[in-house]
This record gives structure tokens, C-alpha cells and sequence, in this order.
């Protein structure tokens, strides 16, 4: 496996705030890497730092084992796909595509044959003459990938450009944005705080906080083995109590929330002892209901209580479940089965779960 | 409601409409009229080109008027070639409280009226003034030295008094470039030349057309400038129709050369438009 870019020690500070602290990661040539994180978190930061237009405090970036940093970002075998695109308005779709040729002093002939051969590997064949406002934001999208694609760079960086699209043309492009990158067979490195665009296209996530990767993995590890509490609660919706734990029995332990509901949890190997504060995560989709106690009988946490209020929402429907003493309100995922459609606000029902699947951190600052 | 909504666009309408005919339109035609007249006697006038003729015929107007045309383009070309790093900076690299400052110090000047500034160039540049003195002062010369009075003060001038009407349009234009286009040209490979003649340049077009008409009128039709800077060789267009409006009385020669004026600055305007392929609806709207 060879490595396309790789971030040593990388560090940012602006003043008294650091902005990027030590971050070391590296990114196979091929590979689809998001960085994921919320607005602040400094994923920008690295971003410009890898384009050039920043430098760092301390730290190295490497592309294909050779030290970057004293580059000038117009010599850097790196492209960047900007936020709002950034194509320029002055020129048309073709010039827009061929401006990077231009720059690098190639023939017109060349230059035309390789713009028309972007265009056509984009399917967008034919709209060379074509003014930037006339086209889509779908197609501006497209434009602006080929426009860094047509110079063979060796890493190719995307700072949420999926940001300004409607909803239905987002999903559309997350899914094109990842064959292209199959198809351009080059290392995508793409930063997001939409954590359903890192999920869906990346090879592997870089959670980030506080100048911070809290977690690098793939989206399924991110997603069922969080690594921290951040990562937990940042990366998909999740029920989260707080308490004390009780009782540690091998990796499965008891904790009572702060309201006095008593659950099992798992630490997965995280040093947790009887009367740490505690942390407990679970997914709604990991809950499952019933009508009588006994078809959850194979659950370590089971508890009856009463729905307060149903949040229709297609696939993505829930339930708030009130337990009993009236304690904690539960998010849980309906099943698509339509079994339960017809549960309405005062509904009497049983829930459960696998303790296996709450997630258990130690609490900050114990 | 019809009515109403109409007798609202008429009163709303009047102000432009007077301001229009009473002071442009209704002046133009009279003056046009005054220059088509010729005196053959004690009030007594008849229709002809005679002002014209004379124009044509005298070299120190035709040479006046060309000269005049020709500092004015000068004039415009260095206001832009300074106010355009000026606005770059104030627009693209200035922040903050910085940039509000160094827009505030390009507006100060006008402040005091246009004859006080002028009075200011004539502190600096006289014989006994403090540049002359400074370079007594330092040996690089040894006898008082005039700079007063000549082409280059009235460029000075027309330069100093210019500058702001051409550093906001610039400013305008630039501020509306997003930074990430510039970076975009950059990350691109485009050298610094590469992304000033490609992106930088071309987006502003609009405001350095604008400012260029600007600052070609106002030279054009400056007359305070030349006068007080400029000596007896340095004749400017506008002294020459002051002289015949208010020295010899001779309101049909004035009138003929206000109209050569006038259209003199629009062909030249018009030249320019196309000769950089521009258009007065891309660069006003």
C-alpha cells in the first residue's frame, strides 16, 4: 500500500488558539478520506495547510514521501475543490477547465483535445461555450472536479462542496462524487461536518474536535465502536444518559442514570470501575418494541412504559417512550414492518435492548 | 386605484424629468442654437457655421482642444495604473479596522474644497516652496527650483484630484471577487502576473471602465487644475471657453467650443468602450 499524502505532527496556531494540534494521519494513493467534524473544529485549517495557503506552526506534509511545506501552493501536486466551487466567471466552461493547461504552458491543440476529453468523461460533452451561470449546480460541481482533474494531481481536495446543493441534489451527488473518484482512480481527500456525506463515500473518517482527530476509521467502525464520547454522539443520532456505574461484571456493567433508571451497558475495553461517572449511548435503531414483555425476554434491559409523542418521518420514523417511574423520555426507531403504525401519543408498550449496545464512556472531567 | 397609481409615477417622475429638461436638455439646445449664430452687427445675427470655421482655422483652439484630450488620457491612464494596487490592497489584503482607515485617508482630501487642495500643490511645488527648499537642503541642488507651472503639475494635479473617483468603483468591483476565486487561480498553478491578467483584471473591467470615465470627464473638464498649476504655455480647453464666455463676451465661439467639448469626450469614450470591448450597460448596470 502506497501513501499519497501523509500529515506528521501537524500543528496550526493562530495567536494563542491552536487550531490544529498534532494531527498525524496518512492517506492511501486511491483512497476516498473524509474529515469530519464540526464548524471550528479546524478541519479547514488542514485543508489550507495541504493546499498551501496556510503553513504550519509545526509538522510535516508529505505527498508521495516528499516533504511539501515550503511549496508554493501553485506548485503543489495538489487541487482543491472549493467550497463555492470557485469557477471563474469571466471565463467560459471550457477556458474554466483548460486554465490550469494554460498555466502549465501546454499546446492549444492539446489543450482543447484534453478538455473535450474531461467534458466527456464528466457527460457533459458539447458545453465547452457554455457560460458558468448557465449551468446547473450539479454541473458546475462537475465542472469544477474536472477542472482540477484535467492536472493529474496527486491528491485532490474537496472542502464541502456538496454544501450549497438542495437536498435531493446532495444525495444525488454523493453518490457521483464517489464513482468519479473510481473513475479518476485519485486519493479524494474531502472534509464535511454532514456526517451522512462522510459515511456514504468515504473509504475511512477522521472525526475531529478541537483541533483534534478523536477517531480515524471506517464509517461502520465510527458508527457501532465509537472510540470516544464525541465520536458517539457527533456520528449518528443516539439516545445519552448520564450516571453512575454500579456493578462491572467482565466487559458488561450496570449503570443507574442520574434519574434513577438502572441499565446494562458494555465498555469495550475501556477502564471503567464501580462508582465512575458514567456516559451511556444507544442507537433508536438498536431499541426494539413490543407489546408484551415477554417477546423482549432475550434483552438484558427491558423497560415498559408510555409513548408521549410519535415523529413521522418516512424511513427515519421514531417514538419517545416515557418509562413508567417517568424518569428518562427514549428515542426509538419504529420498524419499517408497520407493525406498530398504528401506536399512537399514551400508547402502552414494551422496549429493550442488548446491553452489548450502549456504549459506555467515562464521564468528562472524572 | 389606476389613477392614483399613475399620479403617483408622474409626481414621482417630476423631479427627474425637471432636473433633465431645465438643466441639461433645454441649456444643450440654446447653447447649440447660440453657437449656430453668427454677429453681423449691433444685435443683429444670421444662421451659420462660422464659429466652427474659425475653430478649424486657428491652430492654437485645434491644438489646445488635442492637447487637452490627450493629457486628459494620460491622466486617466496613471490614476488608474496607481489607484488600481491601492483598491487591491483596501479591497483583497487590507482587514478590518485597517481597510475602513485607508479608505477614509483616500476620501479626506475632499474634504477642503478643490481650490484649497490645489493651493496645497502650489505650497509644495513653488520656486520658494518646500520641495524646492528640501533639495537645497540636502545639496542635490543649489539654486531654487520652479516646479510650478508646467505639464507635469497639471498632471500632478489632475492625478492627485482624480484618485478617489477611481479608487471606488475599483474597490467596488474588487470586493465583489471572492477570495476563493483568487485562491482557485492559484491552487490552479497561475503565477501572481497569471491570476491578476486572467481573473483579477477581468472581473474588475467594469469598475475601471467606470472609473475611467469618471476620471476622463473630470479631467476633460477641470478648470481650477490647469489654471492654477499649469503657466502661460500650458493652455487647457476649458480656460479657452471661459475666456470667450467671460473675457471677450463672445458667447457663439463659447458655445461652439462647449459643443466641441461635449463630443469631443463622447467620442473618445465611445472609442475606448470599444477598443477594450466594452459596453455602458456591462460597466454601469
Amino acid at each position: 500500500m502506497t501513501v499519497d499524502l501523509e500529515c506528521l505532527n501537524l500543528t496550526k496556531r493562530f495567536g494563542s488558539m491552536t487550531a490544529v494540534d498534532n494531527v498525524s494521519f496518512d492517506v492511501p494513493r486511491g483512497s476516498f478520506f473524509s474529515i469530519l467534524g464540526p464548524s471550528g473544529c479546524g478541519k479547514t485549517t488542514i485543508m489550507r495547510m495541504i493546499a498551501g495557503f496556510l503553513s504550519p506552526s509545526s509538522g510535516d506534509i508529505q505527498i508521495r514521501g516528499r516533504s511539501i511545506v515550503d511549496t508554493p501552493p501553485n506548485k503543489r501536486p495538489v487541487n482543491m475543490v472549493f467550497q463555492h466551487l470557485a469557477l471563474f466567471p469571466m471565463m467560459n466552461v471550457a477556458d474554466n477547465i483548460g486554465y490550469g493547461l494554460r498555466r502549465a504552458g501546454m499546446a492549444k491543440s492539446e489543450i482543447a483535445r484534453q478538455v473535450d476529453a474531461a467534458l466527456e468523461r464528466i457527460g457533459l460533452a458539447g458545453i465547452g461555450r457554455r457560460k458558468i451561470d448557465e449551468l446547473s449546480g450539479g454541473q458546475k460541481q462537475r465542472v469544477a472536479i474536472a477542472r482540477c482533474m484535467v492536472l493529474e494531481p496527486d491528491v485532490l481536495l474537496l472542502d464541502e462542496p456538496l454544501g450549497a446543493l438542495d437536498l435531493k441534489l446532495r444525495e444525488h451527488m454523493k453518490v457521483e462524487l464517489k464513482s468519479l473518484q473510481a473513475a479518476f482512480d485519485t486519493t479524494f481527500v474531502y472534509i464535511t461536518h454532514d456526517q451522512s456525506e462522510a459515511l456514504v463515500m468515504s473509504d475511512r473518517i477522521a472525526v475531529m474536535n478541537h483541533g483534534r482527530f478523536e477517531q480515524v476509521g471506517a464509517g461502520r467502525d465510527l458508527y457501532y465502536r465509537p472510540g470516544t464520547a464525541f465520536v458517539a454522539a457527533f456520528v449518528g443520532d443516539t439516545n445519552r444518559w448520564s450516571g453512575r456505574i454500579e456493578r462491572v461484571a467482565g466487559a458488561q456493567l450496570e449503570l443507574r442514570t442520574d434519574s434513577g433508571l438502572l441499565m446494562r451497558g458494555a465498555a469495550h475495553g475501556r477502564p471503567l470501575a464501580a462508582g465512575d461517572r458514567a456516559d451511556v449511548f444507544v442507537r433508536p435503531e438498536a431499541i426494539r418494541i413490543a407489546r408484551t414483555a415477554d417477546d423482549l425476554a432475550h434483552f438484558d434491559n427491558r423497560i415498559a412504559g408510555r409513548v408521549t409523542s410519535t415523529l413521522f418521518n418516512g424511513a427515519a420514523s421514531r417514538i419517545l417512550v416515557q418509562d413508567r417511574a417517568g424518569n428518562e423520555e427514549i428515542e426509538v426507531n419504529l420498524p419499517q414492518s408497520g407493525e406498530f403504525a398504528a401506536l399512537t401519543r399514551g400508547s402502552e408498550i414494551h422496549i429493550g435492548w442488548s446491553g452489548d449496545q450502549g456504549n459506555c464512556f467515562a464521564a468528562p472531567g472524572s | 386605484m389606476r389613477t392614483q397609481a399613475r399620479l403617483g409615477l408622474f409626481l414621482l417622475l417630476t423631479p427627474l424629468v425637471l432636473w433633465l429638461s431645465l438643466l441639461i436638455f433645454i441649456p444643450h439646445v440654446d447653447m447649440f442654437l447660440v453657437s449656430l449664430r453668427e454677429r453681423v452687427g449691433v444685435g443683429e445675427y444670421r444662421l451659420s457655421l462660422a464659429n466652427y470655421l474659425t475653430f478649424i482655422n486657428e491652430p492654437l483652439y485645434l491644438r489646445t482642444f488635442l492637447r487637452t484630450a490627450v493629457m486628459s488620457v494620460i491622466a486617466t491612464v496613471i490614476t488608474l495604473m496607481i489607484a488600481f494596487p491601492v483598491s487591491y490592497y483596501i479591497a483583497k489584503i487590507a482587514r478590518g479596522r485597517t481597510r475602513s482607515a485607508l479608505f477614509l485617508l483616500c476620501l479626506v482630501p475632499f474634504w477642503v474644497s478643490e481650490l484649497v487642495r490645489t493651493f496645497g500643490w502650489m505650497i509644495l511645488l513653488r520656486e520658494t516652496g518646500l520641495i524646492s527648499n528640501l533639495l537645497q537642503f540636502v545639496g542635490l541642488t543649489d539654486a531654487p527650483v520652479e516646479m510650478l507651472y508646467n505639464d507635469a503639475a497639471i498632471m500632478v494635479g489632475l492625478v492627485y484630484t482624480s484618485m478617489l473617483f477611481m479608487v471606488v468603483p475599483l474597490v467596488t468591483t474588487l470586493e465583489s471577487l471572492p477570495d476563493e476565486v483568487i485562491e482557485a487561480g492559484y491552487d490552479l498553478g497561475g503565477s501572481g502576473v497569471a491570476v491578476m491578467r486572467e481573473i483579477v483584471i477581468p472581473h474588475a473591467m467594469p469598475g475601471i471602465v467606470s472609473g475611467s470615465i469618471i476620471v476622463f470627464m473630470l479631467s476633460l473638464g477641470n478648470y481650477l487644475t490647469p489654471t492654477m498649476l499649469g503657466g502661460k504655455d500650458s493652455l487647457w480647453f476649458t480656460e479657452l471657453i471661459y475666456s470667450q464666455f467671460i473675457v471677450r463676451f463672445n458667447w457663439e465661439l463659447g458655445a461652439a467650443f462647449g459643443f466641441l467639448l461635449l463630443g469631443l469626450s463622447s467620442a473618445i469614450v465611445w472609442g475606448m468602450l470599444k477598443l477594450t470591448g466594452q459596453s455602458l450597460e456591462k460597466s454601469m448596470g
